[in-house]
């Protein structure tokens, strides 16, 4: 734990959310669930930044907790700070925190129809946010609601801003939850898995459509995802995340070819590559590289680095102690005893 | 083509050239019933139309986005729906008609592995009585027989005879994969049909399970239908492809060309939708606007017209018919 | 890292409850008014097995001196006009209560496990008339069935169970059909229906099983309303006949007369009826909850 006193990542004069060593735990029978456990990281304005993870290593309840959104009791922010902008949000009363919500920082999650409410035009629900945090007519709203529409670009949108969420396709309602989302024109998008229950070739379009969107109005993203190509597409700078701990963070380019934590590099091998667009030969399947045994339970976790028993490096150390979270290459962070030795070692061998 | 990405033959594969499965032009047209006396207003044309083939120890992928139908095949081959029209052959032998009695030993040649690992196991049945199952169902062997069986099926699969007790809750989501796995290689199948297998699982176990799939395959020469809406995984187990569109095959080749050289519109778009994990890589995309139209009504003419960015008015009204272009690559497109 | 101390939570959730006791405690702690349900529920049981040993007179034997005694020591909740001890007929009266309750609930949910069970699973005509008839039967209230059958049948132990049973199908039924519309299509069935195995094995072996859990929570609301029936039934005197001791009857035959002369003749047995539905119900809110958390409405 005494390793993140120097956990201080680059946070420049621009930084625009800042979030420091935030504990989120989750107390149940089986015990307490570490979910997010000393978590620190900074956004620039603008910037996209993606947080990756297998489920349950606490990606998404990272972002629940910048909204102060955990349900309590179970969970509850046990520690850390989040500043937005110099502000702390964690010391805010709950108004002023319903204020942060949806206006400073806002969310879109996986399932756009489980987010929408049925019984209500989509054109209401954007006006609803804007009523909410503007001091603004109901006309007012409702013709930005429309304004919003074409910006996410919904085909028709005076015909649409009436209709109800069932009416509207898939990939429309992941767009008109971006519209609700970007409607007060926050500071910092949360896009929780924004395209995962969405078809391919409707995940390319959210995709571009969030892009141009964050280059329009200069909106920084957090990005929530467990697919790596997503990643590679969209992000700027990628948090790794395992079993409710940031293990490697560094900008997209520099994890992707020199990933320095034995957990980031097995995910990297074991994803099929796509190997024949990439011009590669590749006629007989080959055998995909495993990353051995599974996830530890988050009230079970192992003594030392909890990605050891994983891991094909792992030594002594590293099943004794947790390896603390340091700078190996310029803005490249990583938890590991052995990156140093692996890299250009056995690891890129 | 085909030839190179011929698997060597596994210890268990048939003989011959035999496919182990062939399905001729097969439909399935649900009826949509509307009002108090439940008459027919319309049909969702779920499949319409699809042929394809497998041999043994060869994985044909069959892709396509939600509501092309490709789920919806899979279960008409395993009769678990009945088809419309068309006719679906194990083994050479024609099952479409069969009744349900006559059905039965043709269960024991054809299985099914689904996506979802929770939901596929009853979780009031322990592991080892989930898998004995199919064993149980068809009387093979004695009881005590069969527990050894299950024992060898969970050895087989990566698990431990130990855990044969557990009850499903008690697995990790790869780990119940794998039982589903081996509940579908108890009555040792000829073909395996997986519904997205492994979509459910996350990267570091979907590796897992891949391989062990595809070892399964090498050892035992199994055939697999794998139906899956990830390219990058299909690209890796399959030696075949079909690409369905609004429940009709719209390109079918070896996978070599279907990624080398794709030739309908709606592959292409496919193929350059997957965002690929390389940040070193810019590619320019062709990104298709507009939604997968209702299969209640689809558009008439080629599908694919109200997206494709090539469509020209012939599209619109004549359906184009799957075209051999040379080398065995299937295309539907009157652009080709 | 500062040490924090995290045992408060956990006790909170629960995270050291151990064995049975532990587990009590906590149950207890997270469902107090189930708590007291439980509580009053194995009182009650416990009164009705060992009614015999927790009284001094026989509940039937009737005796003049007594009569309409007031609560004494001899007879702490006194007596009634024929001079029979209440607390001797209070405490039987229980077993009666007990025995329809759970007789009622029990022949209710096994034949609306059947109708339920084959409706949704076989589906087409068959259901559409059972549907129909679940219908008809819900349109009256749980009462008027039971008295229209009470009263057709005649009065007695068996029928006073079979008249308050049968208003209880509808319900399992519908319950039932629902969870087994939803369970015939999972992917565990589909597995099943692949391997070849009859839709009666499926039912029985997967559907059935899997529509345990939603049952006991819905047997146990069922409970406290066959009780009120029965007292219901035996108020109106188309229930338990005489000599046994019946909650319901006792109150008949008391109220009118003795309300004001002798109040306690009606004030026990209403407040044994009260406490015997209160307790079950609040005991199968509470079940709903831990069991099956998505019922709750």
């Amino acid at each position: 734990m005494d390793a993140r006193a120097d956990v201080q990542p680059e946070a420049g004069a621009q930084a625009l959310l800042e979030v420091d060593d935030l504990q989120t735990y989750f107390f149940t029978r089986q015990g307490v669930v570490k979910a997010v456990d000393g978590v620190s990281f900074a956004l620039r304005r603008g910037e996209t930044l993606a947080i990756v993870g297998e489920s349950g290593c606490g990606k998404s309840i990272t972002a629940l907790s910048l909204l102060r959104l955990i349900p309590d009791p179970p969970g509850r922010i046990v520690g850390g700070t989040v500043r937005l902008a110099g502000h702390d949000l964690m010391t805010l009363d709950e108004p002023a925190m319903r204020n942060v919500r949806g206006n400073d920082i806002s969310m879109i999650f996986q399932e756009p129809m489980t987010s929408l409410n049925p019984v209500m035009t989509i054109g209401r629900q954007i006006a609803e946010v804007i009523l909410l945090h503007q001091d603004v007519s109901r006309k007012e709203a409702l013709a930005k609601a429309v304004e919003m529409l074409r910006l996410v670009r919904i085909p028709e949108p005076e015909q649409r801003v009436r209709e109800y969420p069932h009416q509207l396709s898939g990939g429309m309602r992941q767009r008109a939850m971006i519209a609700i989302a970007l409607a007060c024109n926050p500071k910092v998008l949360i896009a929780d898995e924004p395209t995962t229950a969405l078809d391919v070739t409707i995940q390319a379009q959210i995709l571009e459509l969030i892009v141009e969107l964050q280059q329009k109005l200069g909106t920084a993203v957090i990005l929530i995802t467990h697919d790596l190509g997503v990643v590679a597409e969209t992000a700027q700078r990628v948090i790794v995340m395992y079993a409710g701990r940031k293990v490697e963070e560094a900008p997209v380019g520099e994890l992707f070819a020199h990933a320095l934590h034995p957990y980031t590099h097995g995910l990297l091998a074991s994803i099929p590559r796509l190997d024949l667009m990439r011009g590669e030969v590749n006629d007989t399947p080959q055998r995909l590289q495993e990353i051995t045994g599974i996830v530890p339970a988050l009230t079970d976790l192992p003594q030392g680095c909890v990605f050891a028993p994983r891991c094909k490096f792992a030594d002594d150390r590293c099943r004794a102690q947790y390896p603390p979270y340091e700078q190996k290459r310029s803005g490249h962070w990583a938890a590991c005893w052995n990156s140093d030795a692996l890299y250009g070692g056995a690891l890129h061998a | 083509m085909l030839d190179d990405v011929k698997p060597k033959p596994g210890a268990g594969a048939a003989t011959g050239s035999g496919n182990v499965l062939e399905v001729q032009d097969l439909k399935k047209h649900f009826p949509i019933r509307k009002g108090l006396l439940r008459r027919t207003v319309g049909h969702v044309y779920a499949v319409d139309g699809v042929t394809f083939s497998i041999k043994a120890g060869e994985t044909l992928g069959l892709v396509g986005e939600s509501g092309c139908g490709k789920s919806t095949v899979g279960r008409v081959i395993l009769r678990l729906i009945e088809p419309t029209a068309g006719s679906i052959k194990v083994e050479g032998h024609d099952i479409t008609r069969l009744s349900k009695a006559e059905m039965r030993p043709y269960r024991r040649q054809m299985q099914i592995i689904f996506q979802d690992p929770f939901s596929s196991l009853d979780p009031r049945m322990t592991a080892g009585n989930i898998v004995g199952e199919p064993l149980g169902v068809h009387g093979v062997g004695k009881r005590r027989e069969r527990r050894d069986q299950v024992a060898q099926l969970f050895e087989r699969v990566g698990l431990r005879r130990g855990q044969m007790d557990n009850y499903p809750h008690q697995f990790s989501g790869g780990q119940r994969q794998r039982i589903g796995i081996a509940r579908a290689l108890a009555l040792n199948p000829r073909l395996i049909i997986g519904d997205e297998p492994v979509s459910a699982l996350d990267v570091s176990i979907q590796a897992q399970v891949i391989n062990l799939l595809m070892d399964l395959q090498r050892e035992l020469g199994l055939g697999y239908l794998f139906i899956s809406h990830n390219l990058a995984v299909v690209e890796h187990i399959s030696h075949k492809i079909a690409v369905m569109y609004l429940g009709r095959l719209v390109e079918y080749a070896d996978k070599r060309t279907i990624f080398t050289s794709p030739k309908h519109p709606y592959t292409e778009a496919l193929l350059s939708a997957v965002p690929v994990p390389d940040p070193a890589i810019k590619r320019k995309k062709l990104v298709v606007q507009g939604d997968v139209p209702s299969p209640m009504r689809p558009p008439p003419g080629c599908h694919f017209h109200t997206r494709c960015p090539y469509a020209v008015d012939r599209c619109k009204v004549e359906v184009p018919a799957l075209r051999d272009l040379g080398g065995g690559q299937l295309v539907a497109c009157h652009l080709r | 890292m500062a040490v924090l101390d995290h045992r408060a939570e956990l006790n909170r959730a629960g995270a050291n409850a151990t064995g049975f006791f532990g587990t009590a405690r906590f149950l207890m702690r997270r469902y107090p008014l189930g708590a007291v349900g439980a509580v009053i529920v194995v009182l009650f049981v416990l009164t009705a097995l060992f009614a015999p040993w927790l009284t001094a007179y026989d509940p039937t034997s009737t005796n003049p001196r007594a009569s309409l005694a007031r609560p004494t020591a001899d007879h702490i909740l006194g007596a009634d006009f024929m001079g029979r001890d209440m607390w001797s007929r209070v405490a039987y009266g229980a077993r009666i209560s007990l025995a329809v309750g759970v007789g009622s609930t029990f022949l209710g949910c096994l034949i609306g496990v059947a109708v339920g069970l084959t409706s949704g699973y076989f589906g087409g005509w068959y259901d559409l008339l059972i549907q129909r008839l679940i219908d008809i039967m819900q349109a009256l209230p749980l009462l008027v069935m039971a008295l229209v059958m009470a009263a057709s049948l005649g009065p007695s132990l068996q029928n006073t169970i079979i008249a308050i049973a049968i208003p209880l199908v509808p319900n399992v039924a519908r319950v039932i059909r629902s969870n087994t519309l939803s369970l015939r299509e999972m992917p565990y069935v589909e597995a099943a229906r692949a391997v070849g195995m009859s839709e009666l094995g499926i039912a029985v072996r997967h559907v059935l099983p899997n529509t345990l859990a939603p049952l006991i929570v819905l047997a146990t609301a069922q409970l406290g309303a066959a009780i009120l029936t029965e007292a219901a039934l035996s108020f109106l005197g188309l229930g338990i006949p005489e000599p046994h001791p019946s909650w319901g009857r006792m109150l008949s035959e008391s109220a009118a007369e003795y309300v004001r002369t002798a109040p306690w003749l009606v004030i026990f047995p209403g407040i044994a009826i009260s406490l015997a539905v209160f307790g079950t119900n609040l005991l199968g809110d509470a079940l709903r909850d831990y069991l099956d958390p998505r019922q709750r409405t």
